[in-house]
């Protein structure tokens, strides 16, 4: 695996592995709290800051991990970082943090980022595996808001409901369109067929682009595979 | 790899284990007062609505009292009782307790009451009665919690307790009468163990948090 340039880094988090499209990993919280943009969008931004601190602290560390330790280093590191990130949101976030409720606590378990850690941080230097954090980490949260939001649209006809929990002030219901929505979507299998249409739907575009990509080409250098 | 002393492999873990542990106590320190006034901000919200058109006291969450079963009042765990002053004098009393006679489990209600035994309204805060039927005593469901309000002792007479059904002046809900029944029952006897205990309860002293 390359180092790699910033911008080339984030889209590799972004897209090209992204942790839940491609890799499929923390399938548990993605599942579970999607259920409005706003709990995918909190949830996805503590992941974010976790990952990205996580793998900054295991690369900094990189030369004094050695093989026995390093899993108990990962986890005490990623641990302290969760509890940290769950006592900001308890102090600045109080209804995001009833809200998202256990799954702040469980981001210990999302196994994209001890995976992260293993795979990318522990090899790279501080600012590569940044990086990484930061692509990775956006790729997981982008994929919890699009989610979130489309099961919230499916769901309940609303959109940005309960939008205060992020930015204080009162109680925001959303922008609703409908009285109630296709309740399916809220349910836990909705959240399967949403994160099936979402790999689906990233699936199709890489395959339409390899398809123009091929036929921009001379006929000696397409690409035959898929 | 397996050639590195075992004492300085162990010295890595505790220095790294002692920097996560001083992160995490900063923290901590830096949170522990914001978090402590939320909980107290969200129990304060969560109690107002049952003392809807009444001006009393900040910090009605400190004047918690706790009485552990056996006690006189429903249920048989815990009961919780707030007391509410308005500049220092006592002009309300708040239960948080359990009706056991719902129709799947017990139903946790808060209750309200001004000092001369008038309710000020009172609400669920947990049960788990059925989805479309029971579930109607949320206030987020339905009016039917709202017509405890105002109501006292008296008003209606002991045999008023009931609902309409049982000759009783109060609404049922469409297909549920078992849960309206175990609420209102819950709601008088608090208020006759409010009548009869009422300077008890306000001479009582706070009982202290076992956090």
């Amino acid at each position: 695996m390359s180092s790699g340039g910033f911008i080339e880094r984030l889209q590799t988090g972004l897209w090209a592995e992204n942790p839940g499209l491609v890799q499929l990993l923390g399938l548990c919280p993605l599942l579970a709290v999607t259920t409005t943009f706003v709990n995918g969008l909190g949830l996805g931004v503590a992941t974010l800051l976790v990952l990205t601190c996580s793998n900054a602290l295991v690369s900094a560390t990189r030369r004094w991990i050695t093989q026995e330790i390093r899993i108990p280093i990962y986890v005490l590191i990623i641990a302290s970082l969760v509890t940290c990130v769950e006592l900001i949101f308890k102090a600045w976030f109080p209804t995001l943090d009833r809200s998202l409720g256990i799954f702040i606590p469980l981001i210990v378990t999302n196994c994209a980022i001890v995976a992260r850690a293993e795979v990318f941080a522990s090899r790279n230097p501080v600012g590569a595996s940044v990086a990484d954090g930061i692509g990775m980490g956006a790729g997981f949260a982008m994929l919890l808001m699009v989610i979130g939001a489309f099961r919230e649209l499916v769901g309940q006809a609303s959109i940005l409901s309960r939008l205060d929990m992020i930015t204080g002030g009162e109680p925001f219901s959303g922008f609703s369109f409908a009285d109630s929505g296709l309740l399916l979507a809220i349910l836990p299998p909705g959240a399967f067929f949403s994160l099936a249409l979402a790999v689906a739907l990233k699936n199709h575009i890489d395959y339409k682009r390899r398809i123009s990509r091929n036929a921009s080409m001379p006929s000696n250098l397409r690409q035959t595979r898929k | 790899m397996s050639d590195r002393p075992v004492i300085k492999i162990g010295m890595t873990l505790a220095l790294i284990a002692a920097v996560c542990t001083a992160l995490v106590a900063g923290t901590y320190q830096l949170t522990a007062d914001r978090i402590v006034a939320n909980k107290k901000a969200l129990l304060e919200q969560s109690l107002q609505p049952a003392l809807a058109g009444l001006s009393y006291d900040s910090g009605v969450s400190e004047s918690r009292l706790v009485l552990q079963p056996p006690h006189e009042l429903p249920g048989n765990d815990a009961a919780v009782i707030y007391r509410v002053f308005a500049a220092e004098k006592p002009v309300a009393a708040l239960f948080a307790v359990t009706a056991r006679d719902g129709f799947s489990g017990s139903i946790r209600v808060l209750l309200g009451v001004e000092f001369d035994g008038t309710v000020t309204g009172v609400r669920i805060l947990q049960h788990r009665e059925t989805p479309g039927l029971g579930d109607k005593i949320e206030s987020a469901r339905s009016d039917w919690v709202f017509q405890f309000n105002r109501r006292a002792l008296g008003d209606p007479v002991a045999t008023g307790w009931a609902i309409k059904r049982d000759g009783g002046e109060f609404d049922q809900l469409s297909g549920a009468s078992v849960t309206p029944r175990a609420v209102i029952k819950v709601v008088r006897d608090t208020l006759i163990y409010f009548d009869a205990h009422r300077d008890e309860i306000f001479s009582l002293p706070t009982t202290e948090e076992d956090e």
